[in-house]
């Protein structure tokens, strides 16, 4: 047999044609996850919200610290105009004629006026067998058998049907209720209430001053003008809400991205030499692994929180992510060491060994590329986990602190004044929920499209 | 299987002893001195305060002290409450963890395995969407939330209701209990619901169904004794976790509903740098969390003994 027996092939037009065009494993990937509506629609609001977090404050150019006093706690639907204030001008109220009827209660209860934070009048009719009357204020709605709130003060005849509230007003909704009293000064059973909406009151000069308005002059008392606009309200202090959430979603974002790419690479890194070179090398890594995975893994964040102690202006950041990335490894590690196990005996990588691969190549082109898929669905059910931790550590006080704020920080905050002003809650649980749920739907997705199991069992 | 048991409960052993060390060190060098008070104190007396509490000894010396006392099950003493050990407040408050633990895990567990099979049975019909559905909303959303709209629903209902139907913080009754412990088991139940869907979905498709269907077997007794059985192992293997999880749940379910068990305790001690009560319940939290997930292991292995041979 010379080398005259052997003809190369030549390669031309008996080649088979292809029905497709070829696609690489991403490429195969990617049409599958476009194909999942539920996964992309997640994968879209997922940068929305890096959008939100990273563009939205070269959008909304307010200081998420700076705290606006004159509206602290408002929802975003309050109303936000303020009066130039008038001089105070004494009341003498209002006399009514002796009533007639049986009713127990006011049949009206209105309003004398503005209602401003300098003074808030009310007048209601009489009722006939009344001989004064108790006046509540409230900030909730005062519901049938509990009580009606503050006692703000009394009139002592049947028909002194008037009264002025000047205690220490705030800009928000009240409600008053006026209930009845007998010659013994006990209340009757029946109430009337009434709910005030209370508008600031303020000078020119200090509206000029917080840059609330361009020009005095135009301005005359009484007048009325708008103050800032917070889409989304303010919070306690007055901060807000937008702004907050915008800071709120760097930090939470940033930890929750961040912390899972950093131990995901560390477990692939362990992973990959565990199972590469097996053994006893693969059994003590693997011991240690399995330790790690034992610690409780909140008190040992909470410990590792006290160990590196925050300091004043510190935001308790970077001790949290140090802690995330030192417990979290092994889950990442045990997954990509079981895969690089498997892969080791796969055929292609036995072919290419025959074929004079070394063993760099072998390890950085066949085998941890074909870990990826597991790698990357590990990296997205990480980071909703982070983003959960994040917010329970900063919800129990361990967590990033103020004023620096994160989601989770600010629902810690909110949920002291859930009943009066919920939206100082609803907003950051929100925001929390949509992005681990884009999280979660876009892991289910990334884990249906990059199994390559199923792509023969369609 | 006496072997595997023995081996866990090295490992489990050498765990506890790293979480009690860790702690030893990182609370010693935590900045701040337990002397340090308003008050100032003379040499004298700081000298014979430092005697008594055993701090004028060598860091190796104390550290042996520690770890006797904890053998001992001596966990050490409050440095916000005087007379106040840790030990009264693990006897006092940790059963009444334990009792809303319990509930909600039982809550969870059947909670999960019988929605979770359900969905399976009715793969694509409306029960099954609706479920998942709600299991997703259970897993985003944080737990901190579930426990104050908790709250919120139930005084709306009593106030609807014009009576205390269900009492809305507190303890004592097990009216207190029900909602919490619903509230805290919610994120396990959704989890296990998710878990139990997967296992009984390779079930229904299994050898062994089809020939018990083929054998004329009733379907009632095909779900409760072929698919049923064999989709619950799983299930057990992560009841382990999902005990840390409904532990560490348990400081935010506690502290909204105002229940006085052991993790509000926790949280209040680490607010307010009680290192003397975190060091003596993060080491007790530890060994119980260790205790736990080797119980379920060893539990798991009674009933599946392929794991043994691991």
């Amino acid at each position: 047999m010379t080398e005259l027996s052997f003809q190369p092939v030549s390669l031309g037009a008996d080649v088979e044609e292809r029905s497709r065009p070829s696609l690489s494993y991403w490429q195969d990937a990617w049409m599958r996850l476009r194909a999942n509506k539920r996964a992309f629609a997640s994968l879209i609001v997922i940068v929305l919200m890096l959008m939100f977090a990273f563009a939205g404050p070269w959008l909304w150019r307010i200081d998420p610290s700076s705290q606006d006093l004159d509206q602290t706690s408002k929802p975003p639907w309050a109303t936000r105009s303020a009066i130039i204030a008038q001089s105070y001008e004494p009341w003498e109220g209002v006399k009514a004629e002796n009533p007639v009827g049986d009713h127990l209660a006011p049949r009206s209860l209105d309003v004398v006026g503005d209602a401003t934070t300098t003074s808030v009048r009310l007048t209601w009719d009489a009722v006939p067998s009344a001989e004064g009357y108790r006046i509540y204020r409230n900030v909730l709605r005062p519901l049938a058998g509990e009580p009606l709130g503050l006692p703000i003060g009394r009139t002592n005849s049947r028909v002194a049907v008037s009264f002025e509230d000047r205690l220490d007003l705030k800009p928000t909704r009240y409600w008053y209720s006026v209930v009845a009293l007998d010659q013994r000064g006990e209340e009757f059973s029946e109430t009337t209430s009434v709910a005030v909406a209370v508008t600031l009151t303020t000078t020119a000069e200090i509206a000029l001053e917080q840059g609330w308005i361009d020009d005095a002059s135009s301005l005359s008392p009484g007048d009325k003008f708008q103050l800032p606009w917070h889409p989304l309200g303010t919070d306690y202090l007055g901060r807000d809400m937008l702004a907050r959430l915008m800071k709120g979603a760097q930090v939470s974002l940033f930890i929750g991205l961040v912390a899972p790419f950093l131990f995901v690479i560390a477990g692939v890194i362990y992973g990959s030499v565990s199972g590469f070179f097996g053994g006893n090398v693969d059994h003590i890594l693997m011991r240690f692994a399995d330790f790690v995975i034992a610690l409780p893994f909140l008190l040992f964040m909470i410990l590792f929180k006290l160990l590196f102690g925050i300091g004043p202006g510190e935001s308790g950041v970077l001790p949290m992510m140090v802690a995330l990335v030192l417990l979290s490894w092994p889950g990442a590690a045990r997954l990509v060491r079981g895969e690089i196990l498997q892969i080791r005996e796969e055929g292609y990588v036995e072919a290419s060994r025959l074929l004079g691969t070394k063993t760099p190549r072998l390890i950085f082109r066949h085998m941890i590329p074909n870990t990826m898929g597991v790698v990357l669905v590990t990296f997205t059910f990480a980071v909703p986990s982070t983003i959960f931790t994040e917010a329970f550590l900063s919800f129990i006080g361990m967590g990033v602190v103020a004023p620096t704020p994160s989601w989770g920080a600010m629902c810690f905050d909110g949920i002291k004044t859930m009943e009066t002003t919920p939206h100082e809650l609803i907003f950051p649980a929100l925001f929390i929920s949509v992005t681990v749920l884009a999280f979660n739907l876009l892991g289910d997705g990334l884990r249906d499209a990059l199994d390559t199991r199923m792509r023969y069992a369609e | 299987m006496i072997r595997y048991v023995l081996w866990r409960l090295v490992q489990g052993i050498i765990t506890v002893w790293f979480i009690a060390t860790v702690t030893f060190f990182v609370m010693h060098n935590l900045p701040g001195d337990p002397l340090l008070d308003e008050k100032a104190v003379s040499e004298e007396i700081r000298a014979s305060l430092e005697v008594k509490l055993g701090l004028d000894k060598h860091i190796v010396h104390q550290y042996f002290i520690y770890m006797g006392n904890m053998l001992r099950g001596d966990f050490g003493i409050s440095f916000q409450y005087q007379n106040r050990s840790v030990n009264d407040i693990i006897r006092i408050h940790f059963p009444v963890s334990a009792i809303l633990g319990i509930l909600a895990i039982v809550i969870a567990g059947f909670g999960g395995v019988l929605w979770g099979a359900l969905t399976a049975l009715y793969r694509n019909r409306w029960p099954d969407i609706v479920i998942i559905l709600l299991v997703i909303l259970g897993i985003s959303v944080p737990s901190f939330v579930f426990a104050t709209v908790g709250q919120l629903a139930l005084v709306t209902i009593n106030k609807i209701a014009g009576v205390q139907v269900l009492p809305v913080a507190g303890w004592g009754t097990i009216w207190h209990m029900l909602i919490p412990a619903l509230v805290l088991g919610l994120g396990t139940m959704a989890f296990l619901v998710r878990l139990m869907r997967t296992s009984m979905l390779e079930i229904v498709s299994s050898d062994f169904v089809r020939t018990a269907r083929a054998k004329g077997v009733p379907m009632a007794q095909i779900f409760s004794r072929h698919q049923l059985r064999n989709a619950v192992l799983p299930v057990i293997t992560v009841l382990g976790p999902s005990i840390a999880g409904i532990t560490t749940g348990g400081f935010v379910v506690e502290n909204v509903f105002g229940i006085p068990g052991l993790g509000r305790y926790f949280v209040l001690a680490v607010q307010q740098n009680d290192y003397g009560v975190i060091m003596g319940t993060t080491v007790f939290y530890g060994a119980f969390l260790v205790l736990m997930v080797i119980l379920v292991d060893i539990l798991y292995a009674v009933i599946d003994p392929r794991v043994r041979l691991e």
